[in-house]
Parts: structure tokens; C-alpha cells; sequence
């Protein structure tokens, strides 16, 4: 913890100009004096960049928790009342690596109305703890009565990190809970990494764009993040060694938000357990576009997938889109046309197994991450491309 | 009936560039807009408003010049706006915006629905709405797609899960977040401009708060630190083709690795 200190005396017109430019906020004013407003994201870039000494950090101390009370990590278990969200697994497989790290434990943390359901896959992830809250009034998630029992384990069990997958529910939960504590919840996290002193790193994209922030949370306990779907591998599965502990139900699981009914939706073909996407971006402006692109990605017998401008204009529909917005994919093989690959997008297929990408401008941040860069129009690349793939395929 | 929304100004353009030279991030300070997805809270209000004759508020933290955003709100149909500024609020993570907004809230008077976009542009990180609902001790609903009946003491919506729609009824007082095209967003009114012409929003500093203890608020609020900024990691193992036949070599490519 720290604070921004604005040195007057080396304030000159220059200087306070220079500082004004510096800030990617504008969170730095004069009026009658320099100030820093409340834009202000603590991102020092005018304490490392702005005019030497001009603005300086201080470190102030402040009370720290006893960080060797708070011990393991713990992954929320998400469910729809049949079956654990596989997000909650790959969660599992991080903890253990990063457990390895500061020799901790991972611990599963379960609500529900029939455990049996779950118990035995839990432990086959091989955490070394499964606490479960079980009550009929567990059936489905409701975010009161989950953060109460959330709320409860952390007081009991004083877990020093708590994981939860970047869903729907997740991202519902997670904020309760922090809040609740008073503590640092870093949203879609992409990387997560462990310090010997028990910190927990957590890596997202920031600002919208080309940018990754690391972020800790040094002075607060747990600590939590959420991570999204196909972020992290699927563990492989152990002889299960864990304990299960089924924890007393001693607080009110009372309720103002009510769940009156669960529709099941039509199934939609879903672009994030597909083996082969084609994935396009805002250079393609209009159906006859699409069409190209479907085609290619027919005849690869994959699906269609896109950017989140081409949800934004209509073009497409929002279950189709990539990136940290939309869904993150892992697929076999991915093809981007016209894509310049913003973190956002990138971020959101990393998993991907074998990226071809075809884009006009050779600086684009996509040939960064893609494995096979053809730099030329997908126009005129595309439909060759399809006569080509149609003559090996032998197809006319 | 009180409906509050919270409102945010963000950077007109996402798109934040990095000098390769300096390692500087640039962006243009003095583009903003308000965040596109509280055009919906705002509108989801509004709505409410023309059925029930709820009275609209509008609330946001941010410097001065936020003020644009709150005006907006007020063109489109919103009854008043509060700004909560101060160079006490400055550096807030999630954690320190949500206690302030609530507390916000909480100066502003008696409340029964709050209404929030899912995220913002920015930050991205949606988390601002369900954990402003926990400062206040009321039960939210996040990414509700549909409003279906406002009730004298509860609300009906439903919400799009992966698999299936859910359909909740929450007691008023309480706080939703609302998905991207719940309703299409009206415009600002050019004759509400001209009406409402002379309007001073209302400015709100930590003096204004039920808990003025600083510490609660801004950085020092904050639990969490952001380390440090880097590029994005880069594939070395990448092949770049620039030559004529490209589609052909692609087609080749694709063939050696089986996907033919």
C-alpha cells in the first residue's frame, strides 16, 4: 500500500504538461494546483515515465494480516445440480500446481442438496480436501445462500486463496464474497502464478487492450480470482487420497432473490467444444462475406466464429464470439481471417492447438500468437484456398 | 418507487497502444463516452419509470469532467444525478468503487431497485454491481436479459445461463445487472437538453458520506495492487509467409497436419 506524492517544488509549466500527457487516464489536473483525481488507476506510469522526481511513490505502512493463518487453496464447485462444470476441474489442476509451490493443500468447496452426486469425481481430481455444505436448500446456486455458506468455510478453514470459475455463477458469486471480506477478486484471469510467501499473481489483460496487468493482493486474506472455461488443461484423473469433511449447516440460508423456474434452452451447437473454428473480424462487412468463410470452415467441418465487433455491428450472434467477453476456445485448429488479435481476442484462444492466420498488415499483434502467419488478403486467399482444399478433398 | 443506476465514463476507444520505444501507453485522456452497456441500465429504468412513475437517479464516481455522462442520463429521461468526486476516491480497485458507490447510495436517500450494466468497457471485470449489492446487505441478480413483471414489492426477471433461462423473482430492496440488449437505449433528448438547461448536478465528497473514514476509500481501500505491465507473451516457434502462392501453401500445410 502506498500513495502518489506530487512534489510542487518541481513543478514547472513543462513539467505539470508532460505529467498531464503521461497519464493514459487523465487523471492528473490542474486547475488552480496539480492534482490527482479520481480517475487515477495507482498504474505509476507517471512516477516511471512522467518527469524525474515530479511525482514519487511512498509506501506507507499499514496493518498486514498474519498470512501463516491462511493455509491452502480452495476451488469453488460449480454445478448445475447433475453434473461439477469442467471449469471447476481445470481450477483444481492449477491449484495443484501451485500449491506444489508453498507445499499447501488444495481444497474443493461444494454446496449442494445430494453430495453423492459428486463426490467421488471430486476426489478423483486429487484435491486433498472436499468440504461439503449439503442442504435441499443447496439444490441449485442462489448467490445469498452460497456466499453464507462460502462465508462460513472461510471463517472455519481460513483458506489463503479461493478459485472460481469465470461463469455465469462465478462471476455472480465471486464479488459477493469479496466484498463480504473486504478483499481482491482479479476477474478472467489468464495466468496464475505463487510467490514463496504465499501471494498469489494473478495475470489478466487490462484495459481493454494490449496490455497485461500483474495484480497481487499483499495485505488481505483469501485471496481470489476468477478464471474462465478452457483457460487451464483438464487434469488427468488420480487415486483419489482425499478427505471429505461434511460441514455443519449452523447459520440462515434464507433468501430475497427466489428462483421461480429453469427452462431448458434449445440446444445450440457451441463454438467453445468445437475441434475446427474459422474465426473472422470486422473486415467482413456483409453476409456474402460470412459466406465465404462459412464455407471454408464446412469443409474443414468446423464451425464459424468472430470478434466482438461483429456481435457489436449484428453481423453475428454473441454465443459465436472469442475472446475474454465472449467464449474461450481450445480447439484443434483455428483459423483467423482479418483478425489483428487484440489481448482481448488472444486471450480468449490461447488453448488453441494450431492457429493459422491470414491478415493484411504483417505488424499485427495476431502473427505473434498464431503458428502458421500467411500476411495477404483473406479475399483473395480464402476462396483459392477452398479450391485447393476441394481438389486434395477431390470434392468438384 | 426509487430506481438508482450506476453510470460510469469510460475511453471512447478500447484500443490502448503501447510505445515499442518507451513502453508508454497511449491513449487519447480527453475521449470518453459513457460505457455502452449502461445505456441499457439507464434505458431498463426508463422503462420501469413510464410503467410504475418510479423517479430515476443516476450515480457515478469520477473526476469533474464525468459530469458529461450524468447529463446525458438527465437528456435521456432520468429525474436527478449525483457525482461522487474527490481526490480521496482516487486509485479504487473493485473493492474501494463498490463500497463508494454504495455509500453513495446511501447519501442519496431511500432506494428500492438499483440498476447497474453488466460491465464496463474498461474494466471488464463485471464485478462492480454484485459487490455494491453486498456493501448495501440486498440480493442482486447479475446479466438479467428480461424484465417480466415489476411487482409492488418485487421485481420478475430472467437471466440467460449457459444451458438453460432461469426465471427469478427478487425482493425489493435489491440490485440487477442488466445484459446488452435488454432493451434498445433511447437517445438524449435534444428538448430535454434545453429544458434542463440549467441543472446542477449534485457533487458528492467523502464529507458527504455516512463513513468518512479515508481508509475505506481510494487506494487505501484497495486490497489489491497491480505489480506491474507487460506485453502479452509472444509464439516463437511461428512461420510467416509472404509469398505469392499463399493459399497453397496453407492447403499443403493443412494436408501434412491431417486436418484434410
Amino acid at each position: 500500500m502506498g500513495k502518489l506524492v506530487i512534489h510542487k517544488e518541481k513543478l514547472t509549466p513543462e513539467v505539470i504538461e508532460q505529467l498531464i500527457k503521461v497519464c493514459p487516464f487523465g487523471a492528473i489536473e490542474y486547475t488552480d494546483e496539480l492534482s490527482i483525481n479520481s480517475g487515477c488507476r495507482m498504474c505509476k506510469l507517471c512516477v516511471k515515465r512522467g518527469p524525474q522526481g515530479a511525482i514519487t511513490y511512498e509506501e506507507e505502512k499499514i496493518q498486514s494480516i498474519n498470512k501463516d493463518e491462511w493455509i491452502g487453496i480452495a476451488v469453488f464447485m460449480e454445478h448445475d445440480g447433475h453434473e461439477i462444470h469442467p471449469v471447476s476441474f481445470e481450477l483444481i489442476g492449477k491449484a495443484k500446481e501451485l500449491a506444489k509451490i508453498t507445499h499447501q493443500s488444495v481444497m474443493a468447496v461444494l454446496m449442494c442438496e445430494d453430495a453423492t452426486l459428486f463426490e467421488n469425481e471430486i476426489l478423483s481430481y486429487g484435491v486433498d480436501q472436499l468440504y461439503i455444505y449439503e442442504h435441499p436448500e443447496l439444490s441449485h446456486f442462489n448467490v445469498e445462500k452460497y456466499t453464507n455458506c462460502m462465508e462460513n468455510f472461510i471463517n472455519k478453514v481460513k483458506p489463503s486463496v479461493v478459485l472460481y470459475g469465470g461463469t455465469s455463477t462465478g462471476r455472480s458469486f465471486g464479488p459477493r464474497v469479496a466484498a463480504r471480506f473486504h478483499t481482491g477478486l482479479t476477474a478472467d484471469c489468464t495466468i496464475l502464478g505463487m510467490k514463496e510467501n504465499t501471494d498469489l499473481i494473478q495475470n489478466r489483460p487490462a484495459f481493454g487492450g494490449n496490455i497485461m496487468a500483474s495484480i497481487v493482493c499483499p495485505n488481505t486474506r483469501p485471496q481470489m480470482a476468477t478464471v474462465r472455461y478452457k483457460i487451464f488443461p483438464m487434469p488427468k484423473k488420480v487415486v483419489p487420497t482425499g478427505k471429505t469433511t461434511h460441514m455443519p449447516i449452523t447459520f440462515s440460508l434464507k433468501a430475497n432473490a427466489n428462483l421461480l423456474e429453469v427452462k431448458l434452452k434449445e440446444k445450440i451447437v457451441d463454438i467453445s467444444e468445437a475441434d475446427v473454428l474459422v474465426a473472422v473480424g470486422r473486415a467482413f462487412k456483409s453476409k456474402d462475406d460470412l459466406a465465404l468463410a462459412q464455407e471454408l470452415a464446412e469443409l474443414l467441418g468446423g464451425q464459424l466464429a468472430c470478434t466482438r465487433p461483429m456481435i457489436e455491428c449484428g453481423l453475428m450472434d454473441a454465443k459465436k464470439q472469442i475472446g475474454l467477453s465472449g467464449r474461450t476456445v481450445a480447439p484443434k485448429l483455428l483459423i483467423t481471417l482479418g483478425i489483428s488479435g487484440a489481448v482481448q481476442f488472444s486471450a480468449g484462444m490461447s488453448g488453441a492447438q494450431t492457429v493459422f492466420s491470414i491478415n493484411q498488415d504483417k505488424n499485427a499483434p495476431i502473427f505473434d500468437v498464431c503458428h502458421y502467419g500467411l500476411v495477404g488478403d483473406a479475399f483473395k486467399i480464402v476462396p483459392e484456398l477452398i479450391k485447393q482444399i476441394k481438389i486434395m478433398k477431390g470434392v468438384k | 418507487m426509487n430506481i438508482v443506476t450506476c453510470i460510469k465514463q469510460v475511453p471512447a476507444s478500447s484500443d490502448v497502444k503501447v510505445d515499442p520505444v518507451t513502453g508508454v501507453l497511449i491513449r487519447d485522456g480527453n475521449n470518453t463516452k459513457m460505457n455502452p452497456y449502461d445505456l441499457y441500465a439507464i434505458e431498463t429504468a426508463l422503462r420501469i419509470k413510464e410503467q410504475t412513475g418510479a423517479k430515476v437517479s443516476t450515480i457515478t464516481m469520477g473526476p469533474p469532467s464525468a459530469t458529461t455522462v450524468l447529463n446525458e442520463s438527465i437528456w435521456m429521461g432520468c429525474d436527478d444525478a449525483s457525482l461522487l468526486t474527490d481526490r480521496k476516491f482516487a486509485g479504487a480497485d473493485v473493492v474501494a468503487t463498490s463500497y463508494t458507490l454504495s455509500q453513495g447510495i446511501k447519501a442519496m436517500g431511500d432506494f428500492d431497485l438499483i440498476i447497474c450494466g453488466k460491465q464496463t468497457t474498461d474494466g471488464d471485470t463485471a464485478q462492480v454491481g454484485p459487490e455494491i449489492a453486498e456493501c448495501l446487505h440486498i440480493p442482486h441478480i447479475a446479466y438479467v436479459d428480461k424484465i417480466i413483471e415489476v411487482k409492488e414489492k418485487s421485481i420478475v426477471v430472467s437471466i440467460s445461463m449457459d444451458k438453460t433461462v432461469e426465471i427469478w423473482e427478487i425482493q425489493f430492496p435489491c440490485l440487477i445487472t442488466v445484459d446488452k440488449g435488454i432493451f434498445t437505449a433511447r437517445l438524449p433528448s435534444y428538448k430535454r437538453s434545453l429544458e434542463w438547461a440549467g441543472y446542477e448536478i449534485k457533487q458528492l465528497t467523502i464529507q458527504d458520506m455516512l463513513d468518512t473514514d479515508e481508509t475505506h476509500y481510494g487506494l487505501k481501500g484497495s486490497p489489491t495492487q497491480v505489480e506491474r505491465m507487460f506485453p502479452p507473451t509472444k509464439n516463437a516457434e511461428k512461420v510467416i509467409w509472404e509469398q505469392e502462392d499463399l493459399a497453397q501453401a496453407m492447403a499443403n500445410k493443412l494436408r501434412d497436419l491431417k486436418f484434410l
